[in-house]
């Protein structure tokens, strides 16, 4: 069933975002990364995910919001065929941590897609990032972590709209960084969110 | 049932057509040859942009001519896709609030598709008047409606006229494989007779003097260009490369009529009609640079990183085709007389 609609899916995602994607200091590799990118539209993980390299692509998984992507059968199978990791934002706790089951789901083979600012922003600065992306890469410090960052987007499909308009976008992928040894949480995510502020204007 | 449709192609027409192509495979060539010694004498960049626009032109024709072979449909589908494409890009390249998403919904997915369906069924009465008077109007109620006044009339000037030259001027050119009846002028009898040239020639005609106007401009510019028109919106475009594009595409028009009439012009009337399409092109484009000059986007470049211009392509493909269209139309058209309609209404006005 994949076999079909995941060409299927990767293809709609293109046409409707019209997405070029640019490699920039970054050559595409199947090695276990987290991207992380800037966050304004529910369809970011879809489309990120769709413009990767299909061999790249079958080895990432998308963090994704539960609470939209379970709603409706129509959402529900979208998540199933990108292959999406839903967290659940409401219910976060520390016995039941979603970065444990990040780590435990990607295992030794796939990479991660992940947006640190935690909800889709609708100003046009990037909001302070969310710790998670620190304790991953505490957790799991020989992963990449690669920046990526996302332009226009939330025209394609603004927060609290239902259906797309297909305008074109762009997607830009900058060079992996690494946790310093000794690096403050906030020195790192403040890094973290200047590396993708980095790719917009090349 | 042949897979081929020549109906639309008369010999003429694909004389032009192959000529057409060998120049551009021609102008190709020398292209490329520049290219490789250009270090020297030429800037490198324009090179590129000449071979660039070559290559699409010569893209462009082929795949015209392979669609009106098949079917006259399957050349409104193509132009239904670059215009879906070119406008795509026109909402992108203009910024518009989050409360214009409902609006652009329609305007991107509604309205051209039933511009185009209206092109196929040749309604001409509801094609000119769909996109103008209803899509205009809604535009501006949608926006309204939206609860969002903050640069109310900016929003609605930029959704509708890229509706308007992507879209509605765009169709104008598959609609003119819809005419019928035309008429030219018989000079032997001294009357006029209905034309019996085949359409796709007329469309071809308006494509080559177009691409060959786009081109000269180009060259002119570059090499005589002296006073430029606006320097603040385009820095190259000049007055000698817009004359000069305009005389030598007159002169291609009557050399055309002359060896391969495929329109039912007389011959200095096609001449005319070349320099009209020339000046219309030459007006898309500059209004093309002052849309992107106000962007801040700069001449021919990419409007969202790593997109080439569908748009800048056929900018004066948009402005020349309503126009030669209409003109077309309103000259050599023959009226037909309505009887159905008009027995109804003059028994209506008999009755009151």
């Amino acid at each position: 069933m994949k076999a079909v609609s995941v060409p299927l899916l990767v293809g709609i995602a293109k046409l409707f975002s019209g997405a070029t994607l640019r490699w920039v200091d970054c050559q595409p590799d199947t090695c276990q990364r987290i991207y992380f990118a800037n966050h304004t539209s529910h369809l970011d993980a879809l489309i990120l995910w769709a413009s990767l390299p299909r061999n790249i692509r079958a080895l990432t998984r998308p963090v994704a919001a539960k609470d939209y992507w379970v709603r409706g059968p129509v959402r529900r199978y979208m998540a199933h065929v990108f292959n999406a990791l839903l967290i659940d934002r409401d219910e976060i706790k520390v016995h039941n941590s979603p970065i444990d089951m990040m780590l435990k789901e990607i295992g030794s083979t796939y990479s991660l897609i992940v947006f640190p600012e935690g909800g889709r922003n609708t100003s046009s600065e990037m909001q302070p990032f969310k710790s998670g992306l620190y304790y991953l890469t505490k957790k799991r410090p020989e992963l990449e972590l690669v920046p990526v960052y996302l332009n226009n987007m939330n025209r394609i499909m603004p927060k609290g709209e239902f259906l797309p308009i297909p305008l074109l976008s762009s997607i830009t992928i900058g060079p992996p960084m690494w946790l310093e040894p000794g690096e403050s949480k906030n020195a790192f995510l403040e890094r973290a969110r200047k590396a993708i502020n980095e790719l917009q204007d090349i | 049932m042949t897979l081929f449709d020549f109906r639309l192609f008369d010999q003429p027409t694909l004389i032009l057509l192959l000529s057409n192509l060998a120049v551009l495979g021609l102008l190709f060539g020398v292209g490329r040859f520049l290219r490789r010694k250009s270090e020297s004498e030429l800037d490198i960049n324009i090179v590129r942009s000449f071979n660039r626009n070559i290559v699409a032109w010569f893209i462009v024709c082929l795949v015209l001519a392979f669609a009106l072979m098949i079917h006259w449909v399957v050349t409104v589908v193509f132009f239904w896709v670059v215009s879906f494409w070119a406008q795509r890009e026109f909402v992108t390249l203009t910024p518009t609030r989050p409360s214009d998403h409902r609006t652009l919904f329609w305007v991107l997915l509604l309205f051209p598709i039933v511009q185009y369906l209206l092109v196929g069924f040749e309604q001409y009465a509801l094609y000119t008047v769909v996109i103008p008077v209803y899509g205009s109007l809604f535009v501006g109620a949608r926006i309204a409606f939206a609860n969002d006044p903050e640069r109310f009339l900016e929003r609605i000037a930029k959704i509708q006229f890229g509706l308007l030259i992507t879209v509605y001027a765009l169709s104008h050119a598959p609609a003119l494989l819809t005419l019928e009846n035309l008429q030219t002028y018989n000079s032997e009898t001294g009357q006029m007779q209905i034309w019996g040239g085949a359409n796709g020639g007329l469309l071809l005609y308006l494509v080559v003097i177009v691409q060959i106007s786009d081109l000269i401009h180009f060259v002119v510019d570059r090499s005589l260009g002296k006073h430029v028109i606006a320097p603040r919106v385009n820095q190259t475009r000049s007055w000698e490369g817009l004359i000069v594009a305009a005389c030598i595409s007159a002169v291609v028009g009557v050399v055309i009529q002359v060896f391969l009439p495929v329109t039912p012009f007389q011959v200095f009337g096609s001449g005319f009609m070349a320099m009209i399409i020339s000046i219309m092109g030459s007006s898309g484009g500059m209004t093309m640079s002052a849309i992107k000059r106000d962007r801040g986007v700069s001449s021919h470049g990419m409007m969202i990183q790593g997109h080439q211009g569908v748009l800048d392509r056929i900018a004066s493909l948009c402005f020349a085709a309503p126009i030669f269209f209409h003109v077309t139309r309103y000259f050599l058209e023959q009226p037909v007389v309505e009887t159905a309609r008009l027995t109804i209404l003059s028994q209506i006005a008999w009755c009151v």
